[in-house]
């Protein structure tokens, strides 16, 4: 039997094993569209002379989550990876338009690129937790930005290990390499990492797909508490986590935002064709 | 049909039994060329200790006094000073070529080290005797000692230097690259400088590997003779600065090969020679492999 | 809080300072031989064997060095291939990837593969005194031989090891003793062979230590292999000795001549490696 996410009118069938999404469903009074730092316009990517993102523009909402869905292939990394210009990096890149993020061009020559990957935890697909001591991955942002005091260091450590719910599990064995927990642990020592160097935004690129079940679930509620306080974009291939999470969700088909709109609108109501074919599994 | 399945099987059978014996003859080598030279080292053994051989400077074969420590100190003064020389040149030139550079400047660069690469260890020689050896006699020298002819262990250390270049140099390259986007995507999205990311995690995670090349790259510059022979001096005395001359061990080697026969127990002593240069390069080899299974453990 | 710039900059400026030097080196060495190996070349050199007194300040040139070099670089790498192919073959192919004598025979090659020439040239030297033999072409090519076999297996090994085990299976599936794919093995390999070829031949050709011992020096060209030979890194070398001016410039002539041929190997096979990888899917 083949049952579509987005067919269902109401999402509290799927907060049965997900109850603590329930109180966000239900104090969720719509967007706040008024209020938006992160702005995309007119944004076109190419990689030698590919057109990788076409003539982008978005705005993603504060303090809440955004997916972005589309199938395989469609720019969803490359979009977030713009975000922090770690595109940078790649061979052959050029690009046009402009993101704003509290309304300074990222692409601006004065824009200090680590300023603004400060600004934007990164949490990749597979939990790469640094070379080196569980403490010293949590800590290496900040010293790298300057933090040298060892209290405040110890500090912020326990915090961010608290706040991801990896303390009681890690609290003896600090100074153990990182490598040595489990993938999901390593996953929110990453997130963790992340939050250690106060982002506004964490940009996650499909962050629950190597986990098992528990440990996506553990993120997932981590995703729903952190929006308090975060921006959160991440980039999923899992309508049913799109579904449970997202608050605004943002459509991609070859390189071209199709469709962006909260997520009740998007999974119920469809406006675009190609957003409606994508749902019922059309394609992917 | 059957008769002709079994010939093929049989065929298999004897190319496998060849090829294992290829394989185990190889394998064998390493112990037949030990053995050889130590067994052809051991009459010099019959009248000195090996701790005085190795702890005595006094070098008169004619008066069966084989001491092998200033041929010792020079090659470990020489290898030590290559690798002072290469190694930052090489860990900053490969981090320069992986993290921070563009494809068409890599590829200039590599044309060189490939040159370097090629290049003949005699013409590194005559380089030396051309370049170094006066500049260190002429230009260097005098600023901190009175008189240098420049065939120093200074030059051998230098020309050595610019021999291991590019074995360490693609060592690095081919290990840095090996390092997964991943980690320095992750650390630059903490706000990390590309420098403070080489520093920290890609310097962090090849560490074992950066001792592994640096280990081949030592035993490389242990055994190079012909290069160094040429700019050494070539005296068998201890050097006690950078710019006397010294005598490495396969030097002495090359140097005497011709007249070993005739002296007694010359010979002896030159195999031991090479013995010793077997047994560091073996050592090397074997430890810094131990070094890196355990350290690689102890990361992964 | 923005010394983490300073210190990029600086870093980067050291990385830049690194990689020139890399250049200056390369452009230092051909320079320096060039201009001095420039004044003295002359057909002769390379089109004559050495004429009586050479080593004074003679005639000729050192023709019997060109072709000993060519004689040995040529017939120690047919049977340096000659025996690497097997072996590398045995370890990929005959024995599991967790075999206790693949792994103890990639220790040996790493091993033989750190020892240095002059070892070898030692080894040899005692072995060919013990058969009661006189240095030789057959000795020279001999000890380079030894000297090239581990150049060869662990390149080849290198490229042998990511061997996609599908195509091992798929060859098995079709009936194939592992002995009959050999073939399949061997075109995947070819581009590491070329490469190892290239390697090969640079040390080869390069190597004085070795052949000091082996094949000893002559002024003819060597017509059978219990001849001793000639080579150009010690026909540069025994002309620099001299303490002949004249000779001492022959010897940079030499020397020139030898980076001339080196290059030359070099690109015709990067030209080479280029058309096998370009061929390969
Ligand atoms: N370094 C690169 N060089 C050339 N093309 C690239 C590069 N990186 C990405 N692309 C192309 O850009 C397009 C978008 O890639 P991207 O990784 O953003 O897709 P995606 O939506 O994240 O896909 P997936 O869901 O599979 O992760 C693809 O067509 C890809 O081939
Ligand atoms: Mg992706």
């Amino acid at each position: 039997m083949k049952s579509y996410p987005y067919q269902n009118p109401s999402r509290a069938t799927w907060a049965e094993d997900y109850s603590f999404l329930n109180n966000d469903i239900n104090n969720d009074e719509g967007l706040a569209f008024n209020k938006s730092y992160l702005k995309v316009k007119d944004l076109n990517l190419y990689i030698h002379k590919a057109h990788i993102l076409k003539n982008v523009n978005l705005e993603i909402p504060d303090k809440k989550v955004t997916c972005i869905i589309g199938p395989s292939g469609c720019g969803k990394s490359t979009l977030l990876k713009t975000f922090n210009r770690l595109i940078d990096d790649t061979e052959g890149i050029k690009y046009e338009g402009s993101i704003l993020v509290d309304d300074t061009d990222i692409f601006d020559k004065k824009t200090e690129i680590t300023d603004i990957r400060k600004k934007m935890g990164l949490l990749s697909q597979r939990p790469c937790p640094l070379p080196m001591s569980i403490y010293d991955n949590i800590a290496f942002g900040c010293k790298m930005h300057g933090e040298r005091n060892r209290k405040k260091l110890n500090q912020i450590v326990e915090e961010q290990l608290k706040a991801v719910g990896l303390w009681e599990e890690v609290k003896n064995r600090l100074h153990a390499p990182a490598s040595k927990l489990s993938i999901g642990q390593q996953q929110r020592l990453c997130l963790a990492r992340g939050l250690a160097v106060e982002p506004e935004f964490i940009l996650a690129d499909e962050a629950t797909s190597a986990l098992d079940p528990i440990s996506s679930k553990h993120i997932e509620e981590l995703f729903v508490k952190l929006k308090q306080d975060y921006t959160i974009i991440l980039v999923t291939h899992t309508l049913r986590q799109a579904l449970r999470i997202a608050d605004h969700v943002i459509f991609m088909y070859l390189g071209e935002v199709i469709e962006a709109g909260s997520a009740d609108e998007i999974f119920n109501n469809p406006k675009q064709e190609l957003t409606r074919k994508y749902l019922e599994g059309a394609f992917s | 049909m059957s008769s002709n399945s079994s010939y093929r099987i049989l065929k298999n059978k004897i190319a496998g039994g060849l090829m294992f014996s290829i394989t185990v003859f190889s394998v064998l080598l390493v112990v037949l060329i030990g053995l050889g030279l130590y067994l052809k080292s051991v009459p010099i053994f019959e009248h000195n200790s090996f701790w005085h051989l190795i702890k005595s400077s006094e070098w008169r074969p004619g008066n069966n006094q084989f001491g092998f420590l200033p041929f010792i100190a020079g090659t470990l003064w020489i290898t030590l000073i290559a690798v002072i020389l290469a190694l930052p040149i090489a860990l900053l030139s490969a981090l320069f070529l992986t993290e921070f550079s563009k494809s068409y400047l890599k590829k200039w660069v590599f044309t060189a080290l490939d040159i370097l690469a090629g290049i003949p260890s005699v013409v590194y020689g005559v380089w030396g005797t051309l370049f170094i050896v006066p500049w260190i006699s002429e230009k260097l020298a005098p600023h901190f000692v009175e008189y240098s002819t420049g065939y120093t262990v200074l030059a051998g250390g230098i020309v050595l230097g610019v021999m291991i270049l590019p074995l360490l140099i693609s060592l690095f390259v081919e290990i840095f690259s090996a390092v997964p986007r991943e980690f320095r995507d992750a650390s630059l999205s903490l706000g990390a400088t590309k420098w403070q990311t080489s520093k920290h995690v890609i310097l962090r995670k090849t560490f074992p590997g950066i001792l592994a090349a640096v280990a081949l790259a030592l035993s490389r510059a242990f055994g190079e003779t012909i290069a160094v022979l040429m700019v050494c001096g070539n005296l068998p005395l201890l050097p006690h600065s950078l710019f006397d001359s010294c005598y490495p061990l396969p030097a002495l080697i090359a140097n005497n090969y011709g007249e070993m026969l005739s002296v007694p127990l010359y010979e002896s002593a030159l195999m031991l020679a090479a013995f010793l240069l077997f047994i560091v390069v073996f050592i090397f080899n074997a430890s810094s492999r131990a070094v890196i299974y355990r350290i690689e453990r102890k990361f992964k | 809080m923005r010394l983490k710039f300073i210190e990029e900059k600086i870093a980067k400026g050291f990385m830049i300072i690194a990689s020139l030097a890399v250049f200056a080196f390369v452009v230092n060495i051909i320079y320096t031989i060039f201009r001095r190996g420039i004044p003295a070349l002359n057909w002769a050199m390379i089109s004559q064997i050495p004429a009586g007194g050479y080593y004074n300040g003679g005639g000729g040139g050192i023709l019997n060095a060109i072709v000993g070099s060519l004689y040995i670089v040529l017939c120690s790498t047919i049977l340096g291939l000659l025996i690497s192919i097997p072996v590398v073959f045995y370890l990929n192919v005959y024995l599991k990837k967790d075999s206790r004598l693949a792994y103890i025979a990639r220790l040996a090659f790493d091993v033989l593969f750190g020892i240095p020439s002059i070892v070898y040239g030692a080894f040899a030297f005692t072995i060919m005194i013990y058969l009661g033999m006189h240095t030789s072409l057959g000795g020279g090519i001999l000890v380079i031989t030894l000297l090239i076999i581990p150049i060869f297996i662990r390149s080849m090994d290198e490229v042998a090891q990511q061997l996609p085990k599908d195509l091992l299976d798929s060859t098995y599936a079709l009936g194939a003793t592992k002995l009959e794919t050999i073939k399949v093995v061997l075109r995947q390999i070819a581009p590491g062979i070329a490469t190892a070829t290239l390697l090969s031949v640079g040390r080869a050709i390069g190597d004085a230590a070795g052949v000091m011992f082996t094949a000893g020096f002559t002024d003819s060209i060597p017509t059978s292999l219990n001849q001793p030979a000639a080579t150009l890194p010690l026909s540069v070398f025994f002309q620099l000795s001299s303490p002949n001016a004249d000779v001492q410039d022959r010897a940079y002539s030499a020397a020139l001549i030898l980076i001339f041929i080196v290059l030359v190997i070099s690109i015709l096979g990067r030209l080479i490696t280029n058309y096998f990888s370009k061929h390969k899917i």
